[in-house]
């Protein structure tokens, strides 16, 4: 804190001398207000990052090795990854799917007025309603004692828990990411939906194009990289959740984070590097889908002028 | 090519089951912990539960030393940049981006393994220096939504003309930015904040593998112990959730930044405790 303040300062000194053209050398210091910022993110940010992709290519004795990437494809490492990778996949392409239709009829379905702001107000609220609470308000839903549950079993006869289902499974974990995932397509592709101009419908409409050829040949190509975006930015919010799974299943659904939460508590791989790996595969993973999502960002906004 | 209204209707009905269902069933059960009435009893044993207490304010302090840290941080940087390294400002901007690439459970490995005891810079040695090194963690987990609130709102005001003048009237570099650029990026500063309140106040991941005794780990405990107290706190902190949501909605759309930097950053909003 104390940094920032003295960098303040040190800029302050510079820029004084800034004044008079004559004594420009002085510019090399300009840099220092920044130092803090990168300081702070080399110490916080991308040291402990680097270190761990460090980590994961050095043996115990910090020899350089591939044995910790080889290492990750054992069988119950491979399916921690499957099971996240299905969860994350699942919920993503089901929250894409429901919200651009949620997205769609606030915007183009003719509603009230109202509607419209308080959904992407909820949206906002939702979208960051995770972690344990999630986890609590769909025990209390869905769970073996939750209302829903209850319900149909009193009302309708149905037993879902007797149907197979279980909140502590793949689904129940999906339907749960959904409370989150939702909502943030509601409000990534709302401004996308914006962007559908009524002239491209009408002139479609003159041409005589069906509702069918319309979104088939203009609004989904335009829309195409928005939706993709998205998807790919619900799988990496997904993928690196940890809490509302440990809160709602413990460690009786093995997904990635919730290994490696165990690793980092009691190296239950029984190898430090392995879990160097472990972390290096979840940042392949989540980085490989951001930088995907801003390249077809950066293609989806030609349209959004 | 005419759409019907119904359609529209039905979905956006499913969808308010589906997010008010969740709601009612919490409510319902943090009611119901007194047999056959319903009360407020998970409430007030919630509320008496000194851990409670402790723990909430343990996360509510480190929420807002998160702010203040992350303000100061932030609003030099930004400003900073602006002002003379507009060249850099896509790098920095990629910075802030990069805690919503890296899991933070794999930045708080990253802290355990750099920090420890036996390293050059024994963060985790003591209690003081493991909150210290938990709230740069979450400065760093607020890095997006803050640095993209006080960048919009720096967009908005003329940072070159007041510095400028400022200047010509004999200000410090201190000065210029604690008593004209700060107020002018006042809405923004606040609704960054609320953020990352919204984030800090019920952070699991990080709190739990540095031991700090947040409110995270709290609700952590009472969920594997509990019946309905779980319910009550879900209800707590989906409220909370609320009010920082409305709060920030109030200072995004007022005066001076741009209305839509509120929206934006909804955008952004997620990552929270999960």
């Amino acid at each position: 804190m104390g940094a920032a303040i003295d960098a303040g300062t040190a800029g302050a000194a510079h820029n004084d001398t800034d004044a008079a053209p004559s004594r420009r050398p002085a510019r090399s210091f300009a840099w220092l207000g920044l130092a803090p910022f990168f300081g702070f993110a080399i110490l916080f940010l991308i040291g402990p990052t680097l270190y761990l992709v460090a980590g994961a290519f050095q043996d115990r004795n910090g020899a350089f090795t591939f044995d910790n990437i080889l290492g990750l494809f054992t069988p119950q490492i491979m399916a921690a990854y499957a099971i996240s990778i299905q969860v994350s996949l699942a919920s993503a392409a089901l929250g894409a799917l429901i919200g651009f239709f949620l997205a769609h009829a606030i915007v183009h379905g003719r509603l009230p007025a109202w509607i419209r702001p308080t959904v992407v107000t909820f949206s906002g609220v939702a979208s960051n309603f995770a972690g344990i609470p999630l986890a609590f308000a769909f025990l209390a839903t869905l769970g073996r004692l939750g209302l829903v549950t209850l319900f149909l079993k009193e009302a309708a006869g149905v037993n879902i828990y007797a149907l197979g289902f279980n909140l502590l499974s793949f689904w129940g974990l999906t339907i749960t990411y959904l409370y989150f995932q939702i909502p943030l397509m509601v409000l990534i592709v709302t401004p996308a939906l914006d962007g559908l101009k009524g002239e491209w419908r009408e002139a479609a409409s003159v041409l005589g194009a069906t509702r069918w050829q319309y979104w088939r040949m203009v609004a989904l190509p335009v829309l195409a990289p928005s939706i993709l975006g998205c998807f790919l930015l619900l799988f990496a919010n997904s993928f690196g959740a940890i809490a509302t799974a440990y809160a709602l299943t413990g460690s009786s659904l093995n997904i990635v984070p919730i290994l490696l939460y165990a690793q980092i508590r009691g190296d239950v791989l029984y190898n430090p590097n392995l879990g160097y790996a472990l972390a290096f595969g979840m940042i392949v993973i989540t980085g490989c889908s951001n930088l995907l999502y801003l390249w077809l960002r950066s293609r989806a906004e030609r349209w959004q002028r | 090519m005419k759409a019907s209204r119904t359609g529209p209707a039905v979905i956006v009905l499913l969808g308010a089951l589906y997010f008010v269902l969740p709601l009612v069933a919490t409510f319902e059960f943090s009611l119901s912990m007194l047999r056959s009435i319903w009360s407020f009893e998970a409430y007030r044993v919630v509320f008496a539960d000194p851990q409670f207490r402790t723990t909430f304010s343990f996360s509510v302090i480190a929420a807002l030393a998160t702010i203040v840290l992350g303000a100061l941080l932030v609003v030099p940087t930004a400003y900073w940049v602006r002002l003379r390294f507009a060249k850099l400002r896509p790098l920095v901007e990629f910075i802030t981006l990069l805690p919503l690439v890296i899991p933070p459970i794999v930045l708080v490995f990253g802290y355990i393994r750099l920090y420890n005891s036996s390293s050059w810079l024994p963060f985790t040695n003591s209690a003081g220096g493991t909150n210290l090194l938990l709230v740069f963690g979450y400065v760093v987990l607020s890095l997006p939504y803050m640095f993209r609130a006080v960048d919009t709102g720096m967009a908005a005001i003329d940072i070159r003309t007041l510095t400028e003048a400022a200047e010509s009237l004999g200000a410090k570099r201190s000065t210029i930015l604690f008593r004209v650029i700060l107020p002018n990026v006042r809405a923004a500063v606040l609704s960054g904040a609320f953020l990352t309140f919204a984030i800090v106040i019920g952070e699991f991941v990080l709190a739990s593998l540095l031991n700090r005794p947040a409110f995270g780990p709290y609700l952590a405990l009472i969920g594997a112990n509990r019946a309905y107290e779980p319910a009550a706190l879900a209800m707590i902190a989906f409220a909370i959730t609320w009010a920082c949501m409305g709060l920030l909605q109030v200072f995004a759309s007022g005066p001076p930044g741009r209305p839509r930097s509120g929206r934006s950053l909804f955008k952004l909003a997620r990552r929270a405790a999960r």
